[in-house]
């Protein structure tokens, strides 16, 4: 069964009194890469949350085209620090598949396999909180990945990392891409969302303001605030 | 300083002779504070990784109730074991009292909130680095608490050594609820007490120094084992 499309209508996450997103109003079809940008505290990591059933909402609605619990089986979430488990690399990243009862000799073997695939095979037996900045965030998305997630939400996932490693972690990411999985993820770096993004979600003050095909939105944006935001002025 | 000399050289002889006295008491030391340990932790680590996990209406309230129970007396424990206990108590007919099992089951309320309030500490911590991981995998509670179990193994392991200090040098619950009979229930401090009373500080001195190297022994063992400062190693 499908899980598309995502529709959000009048989605709201409110704490303290206060609405940190929302009210959303949005239809994500199955295909594309979706980035989601603006400014610092603009919302952009609630929303993906919001979308990944792990913000609580306090309003509207969020309908995937399947149950929500099965809809919440099928996607992984990239954090922007990636969490390390106290464990090595192979078993962090086997240990979404110990969730599900796959036999531990089996999950190692796939484990290593996606650490192979990301650039981590030498590093399977090191602790992962001995990792690199870039290790680690290649290890958070081999763990995403290894249960072949039919979406994937990527916050930031290339903050703080070197020109490198973000172009190894973009690699990775177009390959996932190519082979289905749908991708939604919220980034600073105008020119990533350029490179991966087939649509762009502009968001501003909890609110999206725009939601528009990438190259639309880089040629020309709908709202003065998104105009302002890619000119790198001060929007609030 | 005459007594510690003297105390020193007995407790070497006692060793070095493998007086029988000696295994015997040290090795019921070892038994009763080993088991009551293992049925402590199978109860504390359970209990702080539940409390760490999940959020519930008197939450906070039994984490203080739990702090402050670390500072229970052993004595207070060891009279409402022996009247649970004793013939005319209402589990007179199970013959517990004067019997190690009282002892293991004093020693158990006495250490299970230190090992819980311990281990708490910690597992909060690494649920508050796992949450919104564990979460966005969509676990459920049974799968966070083993996770932080197992992951916090270390920490768990530093929490139980602690929960070992105090059982083993606990005396007075044991000599309520225990009765110090020799060849039953006479552990090393329980027989400290004993010959401090009957005034020979050099045997009590002797025996105390073989708890002091039994304690030492057993913490350096469990670390060794467990690879606790290896490079590289949580």
């Amino acid at each position: 069964m499908t899980m598309f499309p995502l529709i959000a209508k009048g989605a709201t996450v409110r704490r303290r009194g206060k609405v940190l997103v929302g009210p959303v109003d949005l239809t994500l079809g199955q295909t594309g890469t979706t980035m989601v940008i603006g400014p610092n505290g603009a919302g952009k990591t609630t929303l993906l949350k919001l979308l990944h059933c792990i913000e609580r909402m306090n309003g509207g609605t969020l309908d995937w085209a399947c149950p929500v619990a099965e809809a919440q089986q099928r996607q992984a979430f990239v954090f922007q620090t990636p969490v390390m488990l106290r464990r090595n690399v192979r078993d962090n990243i086997a240990y979404p598949l110990l969730l599900t009862k796959t036999p531990r000799a089996e999950a190692r073997a796939r484990a290593e396999d996606w650490a192979g695939r990301v650039g981590l095979g030498d590093a399977v037996m090191r602790p992962a909180h001995l990792l690199s900045g870039g290790e680690r965030q290649k290890l958070a998305l081999a763990r995403a990945l290894i249960r072949a997630p039919e979406v994937l939400f990527l916050d930031e996932p290339c903050a703080s990392l070197d020109g490198r490693a973000t172009r190894e972690i973009e690699e990775i990411l177009l390959g996932v891409a190519a082979r289905g999985t749908r991708i939604i993820m919220s980034t600073h770096n105008m020119g990533q969302a350029q490179r991966l993004g087939s649509e762009v979600i502009f968001v501003l003050g909890g609110r999206i303001h725009e939601y528009s095909p990438a190259q639309d939105f880089f040629a020309e944006p709908q709202t003065e605030q998104a105009r302002a935001f890619l000119r790198g002025d001060i929007v609030e | 300083m005459t007594d510690i000399w003297s105390g020193l050289t007995q407790a070497f002889w006692l060793l070095a002779t493998l007086d029988a006295d000696l295994v015997e008491i040290t090795l019921r030391s070892l038994k009763v504070t080993l088991s009551a340990l293992a049925v402590a932790s199978l109860i504390a680590f359970p209990l702080a990784a539940l409390i760490s996990v999940r959020r519930f209406r008197l939450r906070r309230f039994t984490i203080s109730v739990l702090n402050a129970l670390m500072g229970l007396p052993p004595v207070v424990v060891g009279l409402v074991v022996y009247v649970l206990l004793s013939r005319s108590g209402p589990f007179g007919v199970l013959g517990l009292l004067f019997t190690p099992t009282a002892m293991i089951i004093a020693q158990v309320i006495i250490v299970v909130p230190l090992i819980a309030s311990i281990a708490h500490q910690s597992l909060r911590e690494l649920w508050s680095d796992y949450h919104d991981l564990l979460i966005s995998m969509n676990t459920t509670k049974r799968q966070r608490i083993q996770t932080l179990l197992w992951d916090g193994r270390r920490a768990l392991l530093t929490a139980a050594l602690a929960g070992f200090g105090r059982a083993i040098g606990e005396v007075g619950a044991i000599m309520i609820v225990g009765g110090n009979i020799d060849h039953a229930t006479r552990v090393l401090t329980t027989a400290i007490a004993l010959e401090t009373g009957k005034g020979d500080f050099a045997l009590a001195l002797g025996l105390g120094f073989v708890l002091i190297a039994m304690a030492l022994f057993v913490n350096l063992m469990i670390h060794w084992l467990s690879h606790t400062e290896s490079e590289g190693r949580w």
